[in-house]
């Protein structure tokens, strides 16, 4: 593949956009207290912390490519008519301060809430303060990132594909099977990926509605944000393990699902 | 270094206010009054008389105008640490006094003002029945707390080892009005928050007094700042905290004079 020269406008913004968003980032590495990395690192609650976190997006992704896929497939595909307000309806809690979400989320799931109410009468089952909760407030606000991606990428597909297969006697669900869907694989990882970086740095939504406490719903976000209060440097620390695992982990992915090429 | 903050809180009234007199005096008091823009870096519990103590210093000087920084005291520690400018500094605890005086950022030693202490929160009708702080070990009921890491996790902490109770919360809270959101909607059947926080929620929530947090008062200091653009209403603001009036005011949203 020729690889194309970078035009001279875009060279000046690029390299900004680039000290824009790793300035922080080489800020945080300046400032980690290496020196009591060992120590910091091995507190207790660290790893903990690290494994909600990494268990809870994981699940929080899951959920949000088996709902969320077929939702971006109705609105990019189906003709139902009210599309262009069901497409707003959905992408609320990308503009929604998670905080928000939060209270919304008890509002329907909490003890008092519309659904909440009825579980807990009919099954004894609460939600709140648990780590379903934390895997609900993530899916809230990370599913949307999905979708988005999903529709994207089904919009770019070409339709002649789906058409052919249906001529050639594929009934819809194969279509989508095996047509629609390897066509837009590549769009449903972007997407994926974007939602598990989404929620494995959810704060709001989860301090909200899940609450805090170690080990059932303190994820690492939660963590970094209470050891702010305390000690300044072990959030640092907090903070820079959680970055080297998200980054190696989507390095990893990239490389085995899209193959070395998109990786480089 | 504990035993050193409570010997500079025996000693506070009377050294801190001359220390900081005599700073105010050198700054803009010459033309006859404060004026100019005094800003207050403030705890969260104390936004309601705060602000009211802020407008009747504005009413009383002409020109001044006063404005506020409410947040969690270790927030505002960090931005004053950070170089946010700004005149008097007000913490709901020493801890988060001594990073600000540790930094060498207060002039003089801090006052301790006021105080406050801990209450069971419930939701209106106290429908799980909560009496005290033995309920905080139930484990089939909803319960908040604050997190140890913030001022009112501490003061819950010290309440809990004099009464003797292990508590099995089932959230610790990021501060003491996340605790107090979750009891007014319901989603939890008591949370220890601060008596003056019971008081500003309004009917939403009851309040329970705790007889054990009677020797758990959380001590607010509050100091004038050594890089103060405005000293002479910062010393006008401190004095009118420390005064009859700003005394009642407190008193008066639930606090405890010292």
């Amino acid at each position: 593949m020729r690889r194309a020269r970078t035009p001279a406008p875009l060279l000046v913004p690029a390299a900004l956009a680039v000290v824009f968003l790793v300035l922080p980032l080489v800020a945080l590495l300046v400032r980690t207290p290496w020196s009591q990395l060992g120590t910091l690192l091995v507190a207790p609650g660290v790893g903990q912390a690290l494994r909600l976190s990494l268990v809870s997006a994981t699940l929080a992704t899951a959920v949000s490519v088996v709902l969320g896929v077929p939702l971006a497939w109705v609105l990019a595909r189906s003709r139902a008519r009210g599309r262009a307000v069901l497409r707003a309806l959905v992408t609320v809690p990308l503009v929604l301060p998670p905080v928000v979400g939060g209270v919304a989320l008890f509002l329907v799931l909490g003890r008092q809430g519309i659904v909440g109410r009825w579980l807990d009468e009919a099954f004894g089952l609460t939600i709140p303060f648990t780590t379903a909760a934390v895997v609900i407030a993530e899916t809230f606000v990370a599913m949307p990132f999905l979708v988005i991606s999903v529709e994207g990428a089904l919009r770019a597909a070409d339709v002649r594909y789906e058409d052919a297969a249906a001529t050639l006697g594929a009934d819809r669900w194969t279509t989508f099977r095996r047509v629609t869907l390897p066509l837009v694989a590549p769009g449903v990882a972007a997407g994926a990926v974007l939602c598990w970086a989404r929620a494995l740095g959810e704060f709001g939504a989860t301090i909200t509605f899940a609450g805090n406490f170690p080990g059932t719903t303190q994820t690492m976000p939660l963590a970094v944000y209470l050891a702010l209060q305390r000690d300044p440097q072990a959030a640092i620390v907090l903070s820079l393990v959680l970055l080297v695992v998200s980054v190696a982990t989507l390095l990893l992915l990239r490389d085995r699902w899209l193959g070395r090429g998109a990786a480089a | 270094m504990r035993s050193g903050r409570i010997a500079a809180g025996l000693a506070a009234v009377t050294l801190a206010v001359t220390g900081c007199a005599d700073a105010g005096a050198t700054a803009s008091g010459d033309d006859g009054g404060p004026g100019g823009t005094l800003t207050v870096f403030a705890a969260a519990s104390l936004t309601d008389v705060f602000t009211d103590l802020g407008q009747r210093l504005e009413e009383e000087h002409d020109g001044l105008t006063v404005q506020f920084n409410f947040a969690g005291s270790s927030a505002l520690a960090t931005q004053l640490t950070q170089g946010a400018p700004a005149d008097v500094f007000a913490a709901a605890n020493d801890a988060q006094m001594a990073v600000v005086t540790d930094a060498g950022l207060a002039d003089g030693d801090p006052t301790v003002f006021t105080g406050n202490v801990l209450q069971i929160a419930v939701p209106a009708g106290n429908p799980a029945g909560v009496t005290g702080l033995a309920d905080f070990a139930r484990e089939e009921l909803a319960l908040a707390v604050c997190a140890p890491e913030v001022p009112c996790g501490t003061a819950a902490e010290d309440v809990f080892a004099a009464a003797g109770v292990t508590p099995r919360p089932d959230t610790q809270e990021e501060d003491v009005r996340a605790a107090l959101t979750k009891v007014e909607l319901g989603e939890v059947d008591a949370a220890l928050v601060y008596a003056t926080d019971v008081t500003a929620a309004g009917d939403a929530v009851e309040g329970i007094a705790v007889p054990e947090a009677e020797d758990a008062v959380n001590d607010y200091p509050l100091c004038t700042l050594a890089a103060a653009p405005n000293p002479g209403a910062a010393r006008a603001f401190v004095d009118l905290v420390l005064s009859d009036e700003g005394q009642q005011a407190l008193e008066d949203a639930g606090f405890r004079t010292p």
